[in-house]
């Protein structure tokens, strides 16, 4: 092999820097998220239950806020969402969600930030106060 | 072996055929089924409608009672930069809010009077017809609404609008919110087109509009398709005018003075 003594040294450099985000970071993975339903309202609740199942809420919660976005605004206009059991939830993320999980930041932001996922809700929809 | 003239006319019969099942069979064998299907359904059932006793108004105190109902129901900025300004009901004075009605000898107290003036919900809303994205639609019930999730703040609509009824976010609204806000109902976002949406939020819980409910009796809201409403019963004993009649967009705000 001709000039080994320059080729072998540049090709230990290139995967250096290659790889360098991998072992940089190394052992400083972000927490887990924890989402938090300790709240005054959730607390009363006799059967901590939510619209549907935890694991349905976990998965498809932006789905149900994005049909029922078009349902309230341009759909049926109906504004009563009955879940599987019967219960009966207004749908609306600022008068129906957050009125149960008022604790924003411990409930929503913690996985939007670990995933960086950034929707853009809270430009026209308005948090509600947080209180421990 | 290749077809057979009769096999070739059948088969060319058959897909022409095929064809006409389209939208072409429709224009030739019933003409005007497409686009009748195509037209918004003109209010069905239901007309929502607002008649606004003029002769009530008499201090700038009942105009700006109405006003402040509406910006504290619906957060609306108060932007002092006209050019910028934020307008969901607000008052015009005579010869803007009603050119088309100039009479040379007009009474002392019309031609310096104001009116309470909002977006009219037209029953053919020029807004609607120019909004690229449908973000600006006509419900049934007869409200122009806006989907602000959809606008993309073309401003197609403002200028549209013959009434001047649209105002677009040119700055971040919630930085112009001085009171607090009605936690109620959301702001809007940089960027977007918004107008008054006749309280549709508040008819869908049964409640009036904020503007009718605080005018003490002067704003009356209403179904014009329901011939006993008290909307119908104000039109039948007094004499009306609405803004704009010529343009054809056939309001439905009417004044009575």
């Amino acid at each position: 092999m001709y000039d080994e003594n320059k080729i072998i040294p540049m090709i230990i450099v290139f995967v250096i820097l290659v790889t360098f985000p991998l072992w940089y970071n190394l052992g400083k993975a972000a927490a887990k998220p924890d989402p938090k339903i300790d709240t005054p309202v959730i607390r009363q609740m006799k059967e901590k239950k939510c619209l549907e199942p935890k694991a349905t809420m976990k998965t498809t919660h932006m789905k149900i806020l994005d049909e029922w976005r078009h349902e309230v605004v341009r759909g049926d206009y109906k504004r009563l969402y009955t879940a599987a059991d019967g219960r009966v939830f207004e749908k609306s993320l600022q008068n129906g969600c957050m009125k149960c999980h008022s604790n924003k930041t411990q409930f929503c932001d913690q996985c939007h930030n670990y995933m960086e996922v950034k929707p853009f809700c809270w430009d026209c929809h308005i948090a509600p106060k947080e209180t421990k | 072996m290749g077809i057979n003239r009769r096999e070739f006319l059948r088969i060319a019969g058959i897909a022409s055929l095929w064809g006409l099942g389209g939208q072409a069979a429709f224009e030739i064998l019933k003409p005007g089924a497409i686009e009748a299907q195509a037209r918004a359904p003109l209010s069905q059932g239901k007309k929502w409608s607002m008649v606004i006793d003029t002769r009530k108004f008499k201090t700038p105190e009942d105009f700006q009672r109405c006003i402040d109902a509406c910006n504290k129901t619906h957060n609306v900025p108060k932007v002092a930069n006209v050019r910028q300004e934020i307008k969901w009901i607000w008052t015009e004075k005579y010869e803007n809010a009603f050119p088309d009605d100039q009479n040379q000898f007009l009474p002392e107290s019309m031609a310096h009077k104001s009116f309470l003036v909002l977006c009219n919900h037209c029953t053919d809303p020029p807004c609607v017809r120019v909004c690229p994205t449908q973000a600006t639609f006509k419900r049934p019930d007869g409200i122009v609404m806006m989907d602000y999730h959809r606008c993309i703040g073309c401003r197609f609509c403002m200028a549209g609008c013959p009434y001047g009824a649209r105002s677009f976010n040119w700055r971040d609204p919630r930085k112009f919110l001085k009171e607090p806000t009605n936690p109620e109902y959301p702001t809007r976002s940089k960027g977007v087109v918004e107008k008054c949406n006749f309280c549709e939020e508040r008819i869908a819980k049964g409640l009036y509009p904020a503007c009718a409910e605080a005018s003490n009796g002067a704003m009356t809201f209403g179904d014009l398709d329901n011939p006993n409403s008290e909307v119908r019963k104000l039109l039948k004993e007094n004499y009306s005018i609405r803004r704009k009649p010529s343009l054809g967009t056939q309001p439905n705000v009417y004044f009575l003075v």
